[in-house]
């Protein structure tokens, strides 16, 4: 199949951004998206003109390293799938596909398609861990875990951190980050000692970069791992509750 | 030091096993080791390159006990290491299933999974202290697989009769690195661990015969710079993608340890690579890498072929009675639960008698059909469910339906840097963990040990052994990077970087890398023989030549520049790629991963030979020119514990 795209190329992160119109004849449907962009810059690189840069790197939807918005969808058009294991099988022939990088004020562009996602790290070294040194831990099976709890948690954890929910969202708001990693932690018995300055934390944190959740729904649509935004209600119980319980007479300051 | 030069060091291997029985090396190791006082341990500084399981978690542990670390990656936040990638599950001696596992068991297994190539006392330490690392994991809140009653689930892997592998759905991999990036994260946060992200190391800072810094890449500004420590521990994972096509992250490289070898340490055993049965098959030219099937799938799955290689009906028209079950036939008793090694070759076996299926018939059936009969589609889904979905992704068929194909792909590369059993290099204050050093798996890893590891060498291993050598450093700081010792090292990654960007020829380091990785899987791939190990050699090194006279790299240093960095990896992979077929060449035995055709049982099983081979090849970089000059040392392994058998699965 041939197929016209049209990617945003930007030198760096101070440089004006413009679409570049690059037609790519012979692709096979079989192709994932990045390597029908692999083969289009191999052909570039050959021809002298500089190839496009994405980000991308275990290509089995697990690391979060890619991410495109493609069509107006991060991660294209196929619900649940990064961009990675996405197929040109899902394209037409004749298609022209809009090629862009993540769209929010706290991913800066690195270049073309590349974007620097640190922001979301930041939320997590406010209080996404549980805190407990090498070699002292109990044996495993003394902290029971309620099976519907590890599943509920593992739902949560499944984010790849990709930053998806930020590029869908009008706010560019990391509520669907935030709360997936937040919920992980506090379903789970053993994230109970520091669940309420946990939340306070990160949620305290993720505000000093991203927008504001006004409930639309667009993170879920666009999350390559179909994390639910119910974990997003949680985090606001749970934030509320916070703020009410974070007193220093329960032996829990914030830091 | 490039090319043209030559080494002079000559080095020493001293594994330093501890003294005492098995079970005792490591508390009697412990005992007489030196301390570095807590009060003390801010005093030291720590490099860590790579922030996979064994990096973060190395620098998570160092973090808490005080020491100063600094920690650099590749990738924009650790989280994207290939750790994340890993499905299946970690091993652990809990004996939970009361099955009757001990750790003298995986101990047992594991020595004998690697085909006796590895160093007992360092496995049986392993064994010893995977316990912990569950109970480490677990109270970080990984969401491991629980029972009703709130206990642990456990499974069984390839390799083992017992059921003692502890995974998170499909996500083990990613949920340990998780926990170990978080807890890395809290250190960050507490000021003790400082994380550089995409930040490559490209050089390693020798002075006095000493590892004192590396030299590293900004990627996204071209920026060289040295940095400085009292000890440099590298986890920068395995060289799998020096095939090209591998289960690897496309980013995954041998740079940071090629180049430490070329500073003079060994490097073990480069020809054992794995190459793990159950991935799915190769569709055509412009694949990118390969996808890898958890191979728990094999504890529910029939491998099978149809027995007429003109075989023309689908699969499930297919009659018991066309089908041969062909591991199930040949090893009754490990039936589809052999180690990896028997699986990938018999799946070759297959395909080579021309019975293979799919499109380009390079795959066998992975058919769980019994098992959904057997157990409902609801029990598959919740167990495989991610998996299933993954390869309907790639390959556009359900597999509820249809049996899965799956092919052997190179995988886990259990050769790495020789380090004694501290964990250190032959280079003094340089440390190698996780699957960068190639201590414990032998010549054949079993599943669900490469977790379990990185996170050891990480949690439980390095932690105790870096302070055996930062003790009497205690008063000395870090070199000046503004010396000589760093300038120097500089100059020549700048002179390389240069020399990358001034070819000008007409080829991508990308097509240079596919044409490098076609000639190791038809010659240094699943076997290996005189002859085309000898052809590959020469291949080898004239590929390499065209690779420095006709490679294209466009743009400058000073920017963020993909290919640039991709080509510097390729350099170094065709340098190691001879130095694989080297060490193929000279072990002229089979074992493991590694199958000499030359060198095999009147049944097609791996031949070892012990009286000649059985000690670990040290290779010391010499220098190159049109042929890489390499000298080899040996590490003599004795047996004392587990008894040198012929394996058999039978």
């Amino acid at each position: 199949m041939d197929v016209t795209l049209k990617v945003w190329r930007q030198d760096g992160p101070e440089a004006p951004g413009r679409f570049e119109t690059i037609p790519v004849q012979d692709v096979s449907e079989h192709m994932s998206f990045l390597e029908m962009l692999d083969v289009v810059n191999e052909r570039l690189t050959t021809k002298g003109e500089e190839p496009v840069a994405f980000d991308s790197d275990c290509r089995e939807g697990i690391c979060g390293m890619c991410g495109i918005v493609i069509n107006g969808h991060p991660h294209g058009p196929q619900d649940g799938t990064a961009t990675c294991q996405l197929h040109m099988r899902k394209f037409n022939d004749g298609d022209t596909i809009v090629v862009e990088p993540w769209r929010a004020k706290a991913f800066p562009i690195v270049k073309d398609l590349v974007v620097d996602r640190s922001p979301l790290d930041r939320i997590i070294e406010a209080g996404g861990y549980i805190t407990i040194r090498a070699g002292s831990a109990p044996d495993a099976n003394l902290i029971l875990v309620p099976k519907p709890a590890s599943d509920a948690a593992m739902d949560a954890a499944a984010c790849i951190g990709c930053g998806a929910c930020v590029a869908a969202c009008p706010n560019g708001a990391a509520q669907l980050f935030t709360a997936a990693k937040v919920s992980h932690l506090n379903l789970l018995p053993q994230g109970q000692p520091e669940r309420w300055t946990r939340v306070e934390a990160m949620v305290d944190e993720m505000e000093l970069y991203f927008g504001s959740c006004t409930n639309h729904g667009e993170c879920e649509a666009a999350c390559p791992k179909s994390v639910s935004i119910d974990f997003i209600a949680l985090m606001n119980l749970d934030y509320v509750k916070a703020k009410l319980k974070n007193r220093k007479r329960i032996g829990q300051t914030v830091q | 030091m490039w090319s043209g030069e030559r080494r002079d060091i000559m080095i020493k291997l001293d594994a330093k096993i501890p003294e005492g029985p098995i079970g005792e090396k490591w508390t009697n190791y412990r005992f007489h080791t030196k301390l570095v006082n807590p009060a003390n341990k801010r005093k030291y500084k720590i490099i860590i390159v790579g922030a996979g399981l064994a990096g973060s978690s190395a620098a998570a542990t160092l973090g808490e006990l005080g020491y100063d670390v600094e920690v650099f990656t590749y990738h924009d936040t650790p989280r994207r290491a290939h750790s994340i990638a890993a499905q299946g599950g970690i091993n652990a001696t809990k004996n939970y299933t009361n099955d009757g596992d001990s750790v003298f068991r995986l101990f047992y297994d594991t020595v004998k999974g690697g085909d006796y190539r590895s160093r007992e006392a360092n496995v049986h330490r392993l064994a010893e202290v995977a316990d912990k690392i569950i109970d480490q994991c677990t109270a970080q809140g990984i969401p491991f697989a629980r029972e009703y009653g709130g206990t642990l689930a456990n499974r069984s892997f390839g390799g083992a009769l017992v059921s003692r592998t502890f995974y998170a759905r499909g996500q083990t991999g990613q949920q340990l690195l998780l926990g170990s990036y978080q807890a890395m994260a809290n250190q960050i946060r507490a000021g003790k661990v400082t994380l550089h992200t995409r930040m490559e190391m490209l050089d390693l800072v020798v002075h006095d015969g000493k590892a004192v810094g590396i030299i590293t890449r900004n990627l996204l500004t071209g920026e060289i710079e040295g940095h400085s420590a009292h000890a440099v521990v590298l986890a920068t994972g395995g060289y799998g993608n020096v095939y090209y096509l591998s289960t690897n992250a496309m980013a995954s490289n041998a740079t940071a340890i090629w180049r430490a070898h070329r500073r003079g340490a060994a490097f073990a055993n480069p020809c054992f690579v794995q190459i793990h049965p159950t991935c799915i098959p190769q569709s055509e030219e412009f694949q990118s890498k390969l996808t890898l099937m958890s191979e728990s799938l094999r504890n529910d799955g029939r491998i099978w072929v149809p027995k007429d290689p003109n075989e023309t009906r689908p699969p499930n028209e297919i009659p018991e009675e066309d089908r041969d079950y062909y591991l199930e036939r040949r090893y009754p008793s490990f039936g589809n639960l052999v180690p990896r090694d028997v699986a990938s070759r018999n799946a070759k076996k297959m395909i080579d008698e021309g019975r293979g299926v799919g499109p380009r018939k390079n795959g066998v059936y992975l058919d769980l059909t019994d098992a959904i009969k057997r157990l409902g589609r609801e029990t598959i889904e919740e167990r495989y469910g991610n998996l299933f979905e993954m390869y309907e992704r790639i390959t556009d068929e359900n597999p509820y339906e249809v049996p899965m194909r799956i092919y052997p792909a190179t995988h886990y590369t259990m050769g790495g840097l020789w380090v004694d059993y501290e964990l250190m290099s032959t280079i003094p204050g340089l440390f190698v963990i996780g699957e960068a050093n190639f201590s414990d798996h032998g010549a054949n890893r079993l599943g669900a040990s490469a977790l379990m590891q990185g996170l050891a060498d990480g949690y439980f291993v390095l932690p105790y052994t870096i302070g055996n050598y930062l003790a009497p450093l205690l008063g000395t700081e870090p070199m000046d990077v503004a010396g000589e010792a760093f300038t120097k090292v500089e100059r020549e990654v700048r002179d390389h970087l240069d020399r990358l960007l001034s070819v000008d020829g007409s080829r991508t380091a990308t097509w240079f890398n596919k044409e490098l990785g076609k000639i190791l899987v038809s010659h240094v791939g699943m076997e290996r023989s005189e002859a085309g190990l000898t052809e590959a050699l020469e291949m080898i090194r004239k590929l390499r030549e065209e690779f420095h006279s006709d490679l294209k790299v466009l743009g400058t240093n000073e920017s963020f520049n993909q290919a640039l960095a991709n080509a510097g990896r390729v350099w170094d992979f065709f340098e190691l790629a001879e130095l694989m077929a080297l060490d193929a060449l000279d072990r002229r035995e089979s074992c493991g991963g590694h199958f000499r055709v030359e060198s095999q049982t009147e049944e097609g099983e791996a031949l070892r030979n012990d009286e000649e081979y059985s000690y670990v090849a040290a290779w010391e970089f010499k220098g190159i020119g049109h042929e890489i000059e390499e000298v080899l040392h040996k590490e003599p392994l004795e047996f004392e514990y587990v008894a040198l058998s012929q394996r058999s699965y039978k």
